[in-house]
């Protein structure tokens, strides 16, 4: 099904305003829990960070080090278990409702290909959108962050985005936004396989929705370890 | 394939055909060795208890499903060894109405009518007017803009039925379209299945527990003249006696099928399975 997902962009048709509708269902749909909980996350990291380089009397380095983490691990990762937790499981009810209600059924005997008309537009608009939420969650992060370290630990604002932007990399903002990339076909692959293969009528709908986030979460955190291991060997090669 | 051979192949043999058909799933067999045939223009109405298989023959005949064994053939095309893609395009002159209706309920009626040609690129201004049409053919011309979710059961089995009808199907499978409605919105049900029958020629498949529905499809016809549901055998130039446009039975059983009649035969029978339906 994800092979077919990727393969239907080959030919037509293609549902271009599915996909803008999925864009906007996903990516603006997402933008708040995105922003609240990236600034957050920035604010948390640098207090717990900046606690521990505070006794080494190197408290200037926590924009370093909070932005390296952000950029390349903590706002892709929970950038995509967050989208997974509200559209992977939106995704598997939506599919599988349509499934139960026997949508799916009229939407083959009408002649459409279900995996054309639901299966890929909302896999191209997660993996499209999760890298552009991931860079707001960065930035939101970062404020969050430099907030903190304003008030907290007493460093300026002006000293905390210098050595925060300066710390950053290309490899650094290669990993950060391939990383998206990836996490946005699983999760969307995962919410559409859970939704086609509901069984047990709307009980199977609920497990379904929860399956799908549980497996999208998982699935996202080992990818992570195999997609850091290989940036991190290409960023030592290539860069 | 053009509209010229697809009237030949129609007209050269029957609309559908099931042989020998088998279909199971993990609990078995639930089709075992069903033949059928049904002619152009003919309707065909399924009997029996829940579960024997009726909705699974519509769904197969529409290539839906596929079977575990046997061949089935629909317009003259081997459904059963056909490829999602080749179906879908055999589709479009195959006409579904699911028993609830499985309307689209992030759509309109509108937008529902309208799907079928939205995905045939037809042309925005030709879209209304057919699916106005559609629509009044059903009575429902104001319910356009409505969501699924605002109509009644009964609007939403008739919305499903001009929804099937939009590009003019020569074979429409009806999935128990009266199931749960009361008696004189299933009368209305009914009264446009004949109008559909009657009007446009299709050749049907209608799944159904209530054999009243198939006597009145057997017993009545829609006068063109007159724009009413009328006795057959009074419709002007009938004789007394006369059923509708061709209308047989088939009876399943266990997954066969136990009777395959004309109405006279099985209103008829003294077989105390087939009387149980006759109550």
């Amino acid at each position: 099904m994800a092979a077919r997902s990727v393969k239907n962009l080959a030919t037509g048709p293609r549902y271009f305003q599915d996909t803008l509708d999925q864009m906007d269902d996903i990516g603006v749909g997402s933008l708040p829990i995105v922003l609240i909980s990236g600034f957050f996350i920035g604010a948390v990291m640098v207090l717990q960070t900046g606690s521990q380089f505070t006794r080494f009397g190197q408290a200037a380095l926590t924009g370093d080090i909070v932005a390296i983490a952000l950029v390349r691990e903590l706002g892709p990762t929970l950038t995509g278990i967050l989208v997974a937790g509200r559209c992977s499981s939106g995704i598997a009810s939506e599919l599988g409702s349509m499934l139960v209600t026997e949508q799916v059924d009229a939407m083959r005997a009408m002649g459409t290909d279900p995996s054309r008309k639901l299966i890929t537009p909302r896999v191209l608009a997660t993996v499209l959108m999760l890298p552009l939420l991931t860079a707001l969650n960065d930035f939101v992060g970062l404020l969050g962050g430099c907030v903190a370290s304003v008030f907290s630990l007493r460093l300026g604002a002006v000293e905390f985005w210098t050595r925060a932007i300066k710390a950053l990399d290309f490899a650094d903002l290669m990993q950060g936004f391939t990383k998206p990339m990836v996490y946005g076909f699983i999760l969307a692959t995962v919410g559409c396989y859970k939704g086609l293969n509901v069984r047990g009528g709307t009980q199977g709908v609920g497990r379904a929705t929860t399956q799908a986030v549980v497996l999208a979460s998982v699935l996202i955190i080992a990818a992570d370890l195999f997609l850091t291991k290989l940036a991190l060997y290409l960023g030592d090669k290539l860069f | 394939m053009t509209p010229a051979a697809a009237t030949a192949t129609t007209n050269a043999g029957p609309a559908v055909v099931f042989d020998n058909v088998y279909l199971g799933f993990d609990e078995g067999d639930i089709l075992r060795g069903v033949s059928f045939s049904v002619p152009a223009r003919e309707t065909m109405v399924l009997l029996g208890e829940t579960g024997t298989g009726k909705t699974l023959t519509l769904k197969l005949a529409a290539g839906l499903l596929k079977p575990t064994r046997g061949s089935i053939s629909v317009l003259g095309q081997q459904v059963s060894s056909m490829s999602e893609n080749e179906l879908l395009r055999l589709r479009e002159r195959i006409g579904f109405v699911f028993q609830e209706g499985a309307l689209f309920d992030s759509m309109t009626v509108g937008e529902n009518v309208a799907y079928r040609l939205r995905e045939e690129h037809v042309k925005e201004d030709e879209i209304e007017p057919r699916v106005q049409e559609a629509l009044q053919f059903v009575e429902l011309e104001h319910t356009a803009d409505q969501l699924p979710s605002e109509l009644s059961g009964g609007m939403r089995r008739r919305v499903s039925i001009a929804r099937a009808l939009i590009n003019r199907p020569d074979i429409v499978l009806y999935d128990s379209p009266t199931a749960g409605l009361d008696p004189v919105t299933s009368q209305t049900i009914i009264s446009l299945i004949l109008r559909l029958r009657d009007v446009y020629g299709v050749t049907a498949l209608l799944a159904t527990q209530r054999l009243q529905d198939g006597f009145a499809l057997a017993n009545f016809c829609f006068d063109k003249e007159t724009k009413h549901v009328v006795r057959a055998d009074s419709a002007k130039g009938a004789k007394e006696g006369q059923t509708a446009a061709a209308t047989r039975f088939m009876v399943y059983k266990d997954g066969r099928i136990y009777f395959e009649g004309d109405p006279q035969e099985l209103s008829s029978t003294k077989d105390p399975y087939l009387r149980r339906f006759l109550v």
